[in-house]
């Protein structure tokens, strides 16, 4: 550092304690923040935790924010799986989840591989379509989307579900494409000299190379199936057809008085969710700012 | 031209093939391209998503423009023509005029995301402890299915509830002292909005760091070098480095605070002024049975977001600031 005058300098003379007390109140300030802040994010589920392992009288005369007297009371867990119905909630979900995922992810590749391996006239109008359709709403598109799926038939039934989960998703196919930029095509070249035909290509070299970006999409589109309530909402309005949200939806007005049950049905609902987020976080973040910068 | 005429071997004569009059070759020539493959293969590819595509989004979008100049109601085989009606109704009457001033709370809380989440995200760039910890628990809530939130929140504002229950024991009087969180009309938007800071900062907050870890190491380090301190570091290298995201971000805000539907529909059913934009587009539609009027709220949104997304394309083109 040369001799320099002027407000630097003068910044560096402050003497070592003050520097130190600055760094620590600094931190403090830091961990502070960071420490408020996640009490208040984890607080609405910890106190529905409690509430979950509350019997009717204890959630009747205890705060909300008191701890349940026995941690292993698991029999609210038992009427909200029951009587909520969520064995065929879980079932109908999975159901759906693997169909739709299956579906995307091969509708998705071939996509992707037709739109970046390829070169044809109309690419780039084809381009634009899918780009385009990534800013319609889909909330409020779906006023006239019902009256086509209602027009095939396929209101409340299972593939009416499936193709509209199937059939609207292009953030995957984007995805696909970055990961393709990545798999050289003189690897293509190569099988294709050798003879193989362009679906060969695609099913042989192109489809295991993806395996990441398969399972980045099998994560991300796995949770928002998962999540999803406007769609089941509108489209498998019958109770047999309840997936879990519109089944945990449905606990409203049965359980309104007993809304500890509520609590254990909010649990079992978020349970997955949780196993899935501590097991596959890397993959999660990955896919998160992936699916954004498209 | 005349190429080698055989090959010793197999007698084979090229030069027929390759005979510029060949009705042949100019068949070869429409049906497969340079490399030999049947021009159509690609298309092949597509055709099932180019389907659905245009079934399930394009068709629908055409439709919603038709609908909102009739009057039809979803069962009715004929459909009136009525003009602009419906766009003047949806403008006019406070009752459905109301659904925009619902959503600028919406539009508030992005900011108060947004700001959590960059604050958040350029503390947790740096050396901080338990880290994993941390980012964990801010992004979680994003995650968790919008009915488990939504019961959550009711439980979290019902009197008596948590949130009563937490500012009693930090001194803000008995429960009965505060107001109905979800009762009171003044009140259920700010709430409702809540939820959603609580639900969505996770989201902003890991787009945020993963833009400001994707700036080289180097440009730090010769920040520090150069003496700056934390403040200088952000202004001036995070910043520019995030306008992408920010800008992203932005547009998501103005059409998100539109399209706010499943907490409060979850939780209050759009009453006591709660209705947002699309909670009351579906209901038109599938309650009252009013699809003309419903699909003429739904070309508006539509056209908000292309209005806002063509505008920021303009203001932040892609190929900005270019840090390494």
């Amino acid at each position: 550092m040369t001799a320099v005058s002027g407000p630097i300098t003068r910044r560096r003379l402050r003497s070592s304690g003050s520097i130190a007390v600055t760094r620590v109140l600094g931190a403090l300030g830091k961990y502070a923040s960071l420490i408020a802040f996640s009490l208040v994010l984890l607080l609405p589920i910890v106190v529905i935790v409690f509430a979950s392992l509350k019997t009717a009288r204890e959630y009747a005369t205890t705060s909300p924010l008191a701890p349940p007297q026995n941690w292993f009371n698991f029999a609210n867990f038992g009427t909200a799986w029951v009587g909520g119905g969520m064995l065929r909630g879980f079932a109908n979900t999975a159901l759906i989840l693997s169909v739709s995922l299956v579906i995307t992810i091969l509708l998705g590749t071939m996509t992707a591989y037709a739109l970046h391996r390829f070169n044809f006239r109309f690419k780039n109008v084809v381009f634009a379509l899918f780009l385009i359709a990534t800013l319609v709403p889909s909330v409020t598109t779906q006023v006239a989307t019902y009256q086509i799926v209602n027009g095939l038939g396929l209101v409340d039934t299972y593939p009416g579900a499936i193709l509209l989960f199937s059939g609207t998703d292009i953030v995957s196919v984007f995805i696909f494409i970055q990961f393709m930029q990545s798999i050289p095509k003189s690897l293509d070249e190569a099988a294709m000299l050798d003879g193989a035909s362009r679906w060969g290509v695609y099913w042989r070299i192109i489809l295991p190379l993806l395996q990441p970006a398969i399972a980045t999409v099998i994560i991300i589109k796995g949770i928002a199936i998962y999540n999803e309530f406007y769609i089941p909402l509108l489209y498998l309005p019958s109770a047999e057809h309840n997936v879990i949200s519109t089944a945990l939806f449905k606990f409203i007005g049965p359980f309104s008085a007993s809304q500890q049950i509520i609590a254990a049905g909010v649990i079992i609902v978020i349970i997955p969710t949780l196993v899935i987020f501590l097991a596959l976080q890397r993959f999660i973040y990955n896919g998160i700012t992936r699916g954004a910068t498209k | 031209m005349s190429e080698i005429t055989g090959d010793a071997a197999t007698g084979v004569q090229f030069d027929k093939v390759l005979s510029p009059t060949s009705a042949r070759l100019r068949r070869r020539r429409w049906l497969r391209g340079p490399n030999g493959e049947l021009r159509v293969t690609p298309l092949l590819f597509m055709a099932v998503p180019l389907v659905l595509l245009i079934t399930l989004t394009y068709y629908p979008v055409a439709n919603l423009f038709w609908y909102s100049f009739t009057d039809w109601d979803g069962i009715a085989l004929g459909k009136n023509f009525i003009g602009l009606k419906n766009y003047v109704s949806l403008f006019t009457n406070p009752q459905y005029f109301q659904v925009f001033t619902v959503s600028l709370y919406y539009f508030v809380a992005s900011f108060v995301q947004m700001a959590l989440a960059l604050y958040f995200a350029t503390i947790l760039s740096f050396s901080t402890r338990f880290r994993n910890l941390f980012k964990g628990i801010i992004f979680f809530p994003y995650l968790l299915n919008g009915v488990a939130i939504g019961l959550m929140f009711l439980f979290f504002f019902r009197p008596g509830g948590t949130l009563d229950a937490t500012l009693a024991g930090l001194g803000f009087g008995p429960a009965s002292s505060h107001p109905l969180w979800l009762g009171n009309p003044s009140w259920v938007n700010i709430s409702m909005a809540g939820a959603s800071v609580w639900r969505y900062t996770g989201l902003n907050f890991v787009l945020f760091l993963g833009a400001i870890q994707s700036i080289p190491d180097e440009i730090y380090e010769a920040a520090d070098l150069d003496g700056a301190n934390s403040w200088h570091k952000f202004r001036f290298i995070i910043v520019p480095g995030i306008k992408r995201i920010i800008s992203l971000l932005f547009i998501l805000a103005i059409a998100g605070s539109l399209s706010v539907f499943e907490l409060p529909y979850i939780m209050t059913g759009g009453a006591n002024g709660s209705s947002t934009f699309v909670i009351t587009t579906v209901q038109q539609a599938f309650v009252f049975q009013r699809v003309g009027f419903a699909s003429g709220m739904a070309v508006i949104l539509l056209i908000v977001v292309l209005l806002v997304t063509f505008v920021q394309r303009r203001l932040v083109p892609d190929d900005d600031v270019a840090l390494s």
